[in-house]
């Protein structure tokens, strides 16, 4: 077997591990291999529903999703890409139909407005204006934010990966990491089915496969997975820009720019684990809970359904940094449904972390010991 | 041959060309090039075009056909409107 080594080695070739690889790269440090046991985006990203939204009930999440549009914003010319990102600023509007859900909107809209998130709530008549045929039966409110929108989820990590590649990163899809290995409280090696790479510093942006990945360091990571599932339509003429959105009805619906519907519902009943099959009672409440919403959906065909993993955390944020007691080992994990949206800054921040610079946001509350500090910041707006 | 005008994937109107210029880019598998490019993705999931993008891997990589790795199945086999799954029809 080869023997080679690395500085960093970065576990997950998902859109999180592709863009802490080229920001560690482009802050100067290129020594770095990702290992994706599969192709790049296989695990979470190249499943997820590709929405980017900065309207949080949480200040942190708040901060990072807005830092990240920021990136997005301009990615295509930093990345120099042949991979078109395709990200597109809709806007989305998130739908309150219960009194509780409405008092929380305004509260996440001012919380918002402290941050420069340009948010605001809307009426249902604005709905209608907003989003033209969208049925506001029951609606109490909405708030809409015109910096959100969608993007191309494998595009995005593709044109990460390559870019990362030109200042001199390794990125090794269908290689797996088999064991790693610590020495005296710190990771040395990590053991692939590519060889084994000596190295100083290991990433988990393992997605759902965080917590094996921590345990072969014998780290425990509090989080577990859950199936998610989604369709697509045939694509039709461009009639949706924003991205439609409701918490307590547990759905989510954008018209993608090549034309087609993309939904998703989330049901706390779904399997817990690794199946990502897919179901007929899917079909079923999710077209039942969309159609009164936008009744222009039933003529539209379904192409096909899917399923993909969120890996969630306790409190529903990630978990980002350094572990208390292995050296050298750093998380990104447990986006719990949103790691696509919040990868360009967190590549910005753990490649700050990693190479012991000021993070440009304090992401020191993210650590994996707030568990043990029993410190969780609880995340309320989550589909 | 003009690869321009031999269309691999009549759904998503992706040409020979295009295909080609991926595999040359190092883009080889089933998976990754319906993910970049869109070709399988369309109404028919495939049904027309999988065995042309597998041979085109095929013959790029220099393996047999058979050791290709088909991108996974889903439902629905032929695209079904939305409004009749809602309403429990057996037809349009």
């Amino acid at each position: 077997m080869v023997s080679d080594k690395a500085k960093v080695a970065v576990i997950g070739g998902g859109v999180v591990g592709s863009s802490i690889a080229y920001n560690l790269a482009k802050m100067g440090c290129n020594d770095v291999v990702v290992f994706e046991k599969d192709y790049l985006t296989a695990g979470s990203t190249g499943r997820c529903g590709a929405g980017v939204r900065c309207q949080w009930g949480t200040k942190m999440n708040c901060a990072l999703s807005f830092a990240s549009i920021n990136i997005l914003e301009h990615l295509n010319e930093e990345l120099d890409s042949d991979f078109d990102i395709e990200f597109e600023q809709g806007g989305y509007l998130l739908l309150a139909y219960t009194e509780k859900e409405w008092d929380q909107f305004k509260k996440n809209v001012e919380l918002q407005h402290t941050m420069g998130i340009p948010s605001k709530l809307v009426t249902p008549d604005e709905a209608r204006e907003i989003v033209p045929g969208i049925g506001t039966d029951g609606l109490l409110g909405a708030t809409f934010c015109p910096k959100d929108g969608h993007c191309n989820p494998h595009h995005t990590t593709w044109a990460y990966a390559k870019a990362a590649e030109r200042l001199g990163a390794r990125v090794k899809p269908n290689v797996e990491v088999r064991e790693i290995v610590v020495k005296n409280g710190r990771v040395t090696r990590v053991i692939t089915s590519d060889g084994d790479y000596d190295v100083d510093v290991v990433v988990n942006a393992a997605g759902p496969w965080a917590k094996p990945v921590g345990a072969m360091a014998g780290v425990d990571i509090p989080v577990y997975t859950e199936r998610h599932q989604i369709l697509v339509t045939e694509p039709c003429a461009p009639i949706q820009k924003p991205m439609v959105m409701s918490f307590s009805r547990h759905f989510y619906c954008q018209q993608a720019p090549h034309g087609s519907f993309i939904m998703g519902y989330g049901d706390s009943s779904e399997l817990k684990g690794y199946d990502i099959g897919h179901s007929w009672q899917f079909l079923d409440n999710m077209v039942n809970v969309m159609i009164p919403v936008l009744p222009f959906l039933k003529d539209l065909r379904l192409v096909r359904q899917w399923s993909g993993l969120y890996t969630i955390s306790p409190d529903c944020q990630p978990i980002l940094g350094r572990t208390p007691k292995v050296g050298g080992f750093l998380m990104a994990v447990g986006f719990s449904g949103h790691g696509f949206m919040l990868a360009p800054i967190v590549g910005v921040l753990m490649a700050e972390m990693i190479l012991d610079k000021p993070t440009s946001i304090d992401i020191s509350m993210l650590d994996l010991a707030r568990y043990d500090r029993g410190e969780l910041i609880l995340e309320p707006s989550v589909v | 041959m003009d690869e321009e005008k031999v269309t691999i994937c009549r759904c998503e109107e992706v040409t020979l060309k295009t295909v080609r210029e991926l595999l040359g880019k190092g883009i080889h598998t089933m998976d990754d090039l319906k993910r970049i490019c869109r070709c399988g993705m369309g109404p028919c999931q495939g049904k027309t075009c999988r065995p042309m993008i597998a041979q085109e891997i095929a013959r790029h990589l220099g393996i047999d056909v058979g050791e290709v790795e088909i991108s996974t199945f889903r439902p629905p086999t032929k695209p079904v409107k939305l409004g009749v799954i809602a309403r429990g029809d057996d037809g349009e």
